[in-house]
């Protein structure tokens, strides 16, 4: 298989930060391939090199057999992208700022016109394509993003945090609709700040830390590589946490993470569902209230905490559910 | 296509873009339009009473001071758009298509060309009604529209590149008022330049908003021979100049904008 995209040590700085030092990256035809990183990793800077909207100060990258700095013309008819604020405009109507896209795109007006259609009543927008976008919500100008990246049909389509802000159902219809794309056929470059999102939707992700590509794989690999489930409970009092990760301890695989002000526990652990049960077990036996308890897979911050040794930094990622 | 078909073609959409955008946003077109109008009003009716001029009414005297002063605040319009599109983001998108990167600039600019013949025509229909008189013949007087109007499309690129070096909207909001005020008002748009004291009378004079203002007057035959044009060059020759600054503006600022509009969206 082909690689569609192909990134070897891109570097880019802003004066004494470095962005991106060293990126390395292979996206086969036709697969989803996640990058996975807190902001300020280099996720978006990676992307701008790749859509051609930023040169590199060092390295080199190719998008569909094409140089992104060299042939970046003739490369910007071949993708499509859709950024983390919806590039869209306020004033038009949603068919305006599809028909835009396509004349700029040189589809010629009436293919155009029938494209902006097409792409509306694909994206569930028919009924407010005659209206001015500003009076839309969060989740439907972003697809309207997403169709104006689709306009022209791309090979390769390029996702800046396509979800990011948007409402637990916003972020569910545009996930089904990005499945949709994938399975016909195009490539696609996903960044994200959501383990789920990656886990969802890419066949391989990278996780990035400070512009580079600290571990790759499947999202299972990736979680095999933090250490697997995690019993995470909540009890009443500080004096039980404090109980609570001492009987535990023998249970651990891995460090205990305490979070005093929550009153939460997460210990890794091996062996599933059996693992959480020994545990209510001990407590039980202690007689420590538990509040709450549950066994989870690994979440972004796990994989972090484990990969890099500090949280992910800014935006604390918390799923709303 | 070619580079050039590819360039008009893209310019115009985007200049379908932005119209759009000036007829769905009435709040801009409202302060570009309205702004002059009642500058009309107020100095024709509280100034007018006052100032005595000789050989011709004060309010004939201010009409194509006003037709330059919209122009100038008009103008600021295309820079302000500008600021707000870099921070919305739509420019991102622009830049990933395989369009012609000098469309942006020469489709807002044409939008606001659109802008301007309406705000020049609104400024005229009022200018009559209070009693403002076109004395030239019907060529001298087209040919003035024509001067206004080729300055103010210049003129745009001037903002352009003012807000494209300035980034936020903000900022630009505060530049542009500071600049564009004494601008105006150091000028003979709204008073005789001769009868301002010393250093400011030769600022006054030598202003392009002097000199457009004093080709207007002459195009439109809104001057008397009791006031000759003052003594400086560029009032001497005010048509002429007039005509040519136009061509000097674009010559530098069309680059200038183009180049400052690639390098604020690559970052």
């Amino acid at each position: 298989m082909t690689d569609m995209i192909v990134a070897e040590g891109l570097a880019k700085r802003y004066g004494d930060v470095a962005a991106l030092d060293g990126m390395d990256l292979a996206v086969p035809e036709g697969t989803v391939f996640g990058l996975l990183g807190p902001n300020g990793a280099g996720k978006t800077t990676t992307v701008r090199i790749l859509t051609t909207l930023l040169k590199p100060d060092a390295g080199r990258a190719e998008v569909a057999g094409l140089d992104v700095v060299r042939d970046a013309a003739r490369l910007r008819a071949r993708i499509g992208a859709s950024g983390q604020y919806a590039a869209v405009d306020d004033h038009l109507t949603g068919a305006e700022n599809l028909e835009m896209v396509g004349r700029l795109y040189h589809l010629g007006a009436r293919r155009a016109r029938q494209r902006a259609r097409e792409l509306l009543e694909r994206f569930d927008l028919t009924d407010a394509a005659d209206r001015p976008v500003q009076g839309w919500s969060g989740g439907m100008r972003r697809r309207l993003d997403l169709a104006g990246a689709l306009v022209a049909d791309p090979p390769v389509l390029f996702l800046d945090e396509p979800t990011t802000g948007l409402d637990p159902r916003a972020r569910a219809s545009l996930w089904e609709v990005i499945g949709e794309l994938v399975r016909g056929g195009t490539t696609v470059l996903l960044t994200t700040q959501y383990m789920e999102e990656a886990d969802r939707l890419a066949h391989r992700i990278a996780v990035v830390d400070h512009g580079r590509v600290i571990a790759l794989g499947t999202a299972d690999q990736l979680k095999d590589q933090v250490g697997g489930d995690r019993v995470e409970l909540s009890v009443t009092s500080e004096a039980d946490l404090r109980a609570a990760a001492r009987t535990l301890a023998p249970l651990a695989v891995g460090d205990p993470h305490v979070d005093a002000a929550a009153l939460r526990l997460t210990i890794p652990v091996a062996g599933g569902a059996g693992a959480l049960t020994s545990a209510l077990g001990h407590l039980a036996a202690e007689r420590i209230t538990v509040r709450d308890a549950g066994l989870r897979r690994p979440t972004l911050d796990d994989v972090f905490l484990t990969l890099t040794g500090h949280e992910a930094a800014g935006e604390k990622v918390k799923e709303s559910a | 296509m070619n580079a050039l078909r590819i360039a008009v073609a893209d310019g115009m959409t985007i200049t379908k873009r932005n119209a759009l955008k000036i007829r769905r946003a009435p709040d801009l077109l409202g302060g570009v339009v309205m702004l002059p109008v009642v500058f009309v009003l107020l100095f024709t009716y509280v100034f007018g009473s006052m100032i005595e001029l000789p050989g011709l009414s004060y309010g004939e005297y201010l009409l194509p001071g006003i037709f330059v002063m919209a122009i100038v605040t008009s103008a600021q319009i295309t820079g302000y758009t500008l600021t707000l599109d870099l921070r919305k983001g739509i420019f991102d998108r622009f830049r990933t298509l395989p369009m012609s990167p000098s469309a942006v600039l020469t489709g807002q600019t044409a939008a606001d060309l659109i802008m301007n013949v309406t705000s020049i025509a609104t400024m005229a229909v009022v200018g009559l009604l209070v009693g403002w008189r076109v004395h030239s013949s019907p060529a001298e007087a087209a040919l003035g529209f024509l001067m206004l109007l080729l300055f103010a499309y210049a003129f745009s690129w001037v903002t352009a590149t003012v807000a494209l070096a300035l980034r936020t909207p903000e900022v630009f909001n505060n530049v542009a008022t500071l600049l564009s005020f004494p601008v105006i008002f150091l000028s003979n748009a709204f008073v005789d330049s001769a009868r301002l004291p010393g250093p400011l009378r030769v600022i006054a004079e030598w202003n392009p908003v002097s000199t457009l203002v004093q080709a207007a007057r002459e195009l439109f035959g809104n001057t008397s021979a009791a006031m000759p044009a003052p003594d400086a060059w560029p009032l001497r020759h005010a048509v002429p100049v007039s005509l040519l600054w136009p061509v000097v503006l674009l010559a530098v600022f069309a680059p200038l904008a183009t180049r400052l509009y690639k390098r604020a969206v690559s970052r």
